[in-house]
């Protein structure tokens, strides 16, 4: 167990004792989530601010539901309807609403490093919803988790991720934890999204789909970003799909308990048929039911003071 | 290492658990409606072995499940975020007589936090409380049913409780501050 940190920005300053202790938090709180009375008072008084610059539905709602859980007040600010438009700053915006007393700012936005600016200018705990292409680290803590309960370790295992991981801030999460945690991880898609720098993270590279889900345990599907991508990467999403995406007869030819990933919003029949994301072999669903456990459990960490974790025995 | 003086060992906390039990059936005729709900992290070992003792004494299995508090807690953004335990508690609590277990008794918070958790599985009967050591400074008007040892301590001294369920020895110590 440890955890000192105000903020959660990314995953990549983490330690791997940081990571476990999320995940061990987050599992106490999947409990919490199946009770008949699902709220607890962990956040009681607490402001949150949900700053979602850039649009967002899933990572919005489930780190909504879970302040909810934990008694927190909620207020949500959506770029459409802010001053933004109005051509505000982003520095003047957050300290407004920090102005009115917000402990704690959970911001998307399209400017990689928008997390980190804001962690700097205020006083408020900030938490990384998404920023750019740089990370997601409740993403990656989620994956983690669900993989960790579903096979009962990471290390060792094989992790490959498919697609868009030039443009993804899930596939850099994901890389960062996962390789923290001794999985051995495969990038794989076109050489235009998946470029061998990717190496450098501590990953494997390559552009041949069978050959990258042969040996995997996890298979993490990610969706082509057409927002993020300035120019055609690939040249159809025809092609696309019968170089990448995961039909029936090369799931065939995967270990039949590798199981399969993806961080939603699925786009079906491009990177995955509609018969396998409702497979029993999909744990698409169980990653949003555990995304709210561990950004409960992010909450609730980072709301936490200095001073010992243990309570020592009194 | 600072230094520690040994409150309890092996023996003394065996006897002081039977003991306790034998109170909690002596309270509690009918053993049938007493269920036991340990607070992690020294209360949950403790609660299984009252349980296995009060087994022993009624002729019938008491139930025993696990409350996590932290959740409840009243300094949560005073100190690091304590660490927080699955609960576990598989069966009604709603008019049964619960004992809670807990390992040492301080300040009382941890107590109150339980007694605010446990609202939210139903509603008990009554509610006791059982703990090995009792050590004072009590901050909240909350008291013991059933104590194994009263320990006069002074504010800054700690007292370890070690049990053989997490791979130590069983023994509690009381340790002078730095």
């Amino acid at each position: 167990m440890s955890w000192n940190r105000k903020h959660l920005l990314d995953i990549e300053s983490l330690t791997v004792d940081e990571i476990a202790t999320v995940l061990d938090t987050a599992k106490a709180f999947k409990v919490v989530g199946e009770r008949a009375i699902k709220k607890v008072p962990a956040l009681r008084g607490k402001t949150v601010v949900n700053l979602f610059i850039e649009p967002s539905t899933r990572t919005r709602i489930s780190f909504e539901l879970a302040e909810q859980r934990l008694s927190a007040d909620i207020i949500n600010f959506t770029a459409e309807a802010s001053s933004l438009k109005k051509g505000e700053t982003l520095k003047d915006t957050a300290r407004n609403l920090e102005a009115l007393n917000a402990d704690f700012i959970v911001m998307r936005h399209s400017a990689s490093g928008a997390a980190h600016f804001l962690s700097r200018v205020l006083n408020a705990s900030v938490i990384n919803a998404g920023d750019g292409a740089h990370e997601h680290p409740t993403q990656a803590l989620l994956d983690a988790f669900t993989i960790r309960e579903r096979k009962g370790k990471i290390a060792g295992l094989n992790v490959t991720i498919l697609g868009d991981i030039l443009y993804s801030r899930v596939a850099r999460s994901d890389i960062w934890a996962l390789t923290k945690l001794g999985a051995h991880v495969t990038l794989c898609g076109p050489s235009t999204l998946v470029p061998k720098t990717f190496e450098q993270m501590g990953c494997r590279v390559t552009h041949d789909m069978d050959e990258a889900i042969r040996e995997a345990d996890i298979i993490n599907l990610l969706r082509i970003q057409h927002e993020r991508q300035r120019k055609t990467m690939f040249p159809s999403i025809n092609e696309y799909t019968q170089l990448f995406g995961l039909n029936k007869a090369r799931l065939a030819k995967t270990r039949p308990d590798a199981l399969i990933m993806h961080p939603g919003p699925v786009n079906r029949g491009v990177e995955i048929d509609s018969e396998i994301a409702d497979s029993v072999r999909s744990l698409i669903l169980e990653q949003v039911t555990n995304g709210l456990a561990v950004r409960m459990a992010v909450l609730y960490l980072v709301n936490g003071g200095k001073g010992p974790q243990e309570l020592t025995g009194n | 290492m600072p230094e520690a003086t040994l409150i309890l060992d092996a023996v003394a906390i065996q006897r002081a658990l039977t003991r306790i039990a034998h109170e909690i059936a002596e309270r509690n005729e009918v053993g049938a409606n007493v269920v036991l709900i340990g607070i992690p992290k020294g209360g949950v070992p403790l609660s299984q072995r009252l349980s296995a003792i009060l087994a022993g004494i009624w002729n019938q299995p008491v139930p025993v499940g696990t409350l996590d508090v932290s959740m409840h807690r009243d300094d949560l953004d005073r100190r690091a975020a304590p660490r927080v335990y699955p609960t576990v508690i598989p069966f009604d609590v709603t008019g049964k007589t619960v004992v809670l277990v807990d390992d040492v008794l301080f300040s009382g918070r941890t107590t109150r936090a339980a007694l605010d958790a446990l609202n939210d599985f139903g509603r008990p009967k009554n509610i006791q409380l059982a703990v090995l050591v009792d050590r004072g400074h009590r901050e909240l008007p909350i008291k013991a049913d059933f104590v194994g040892k009263n320990v006069p301590t002074a504010m800054g001294e700690k007292v370890v409780v070690s049990l053989r369920e997490d791979g130590g020895e069983d023994k509690v110590g009381l340790e002078k501050p730095k």
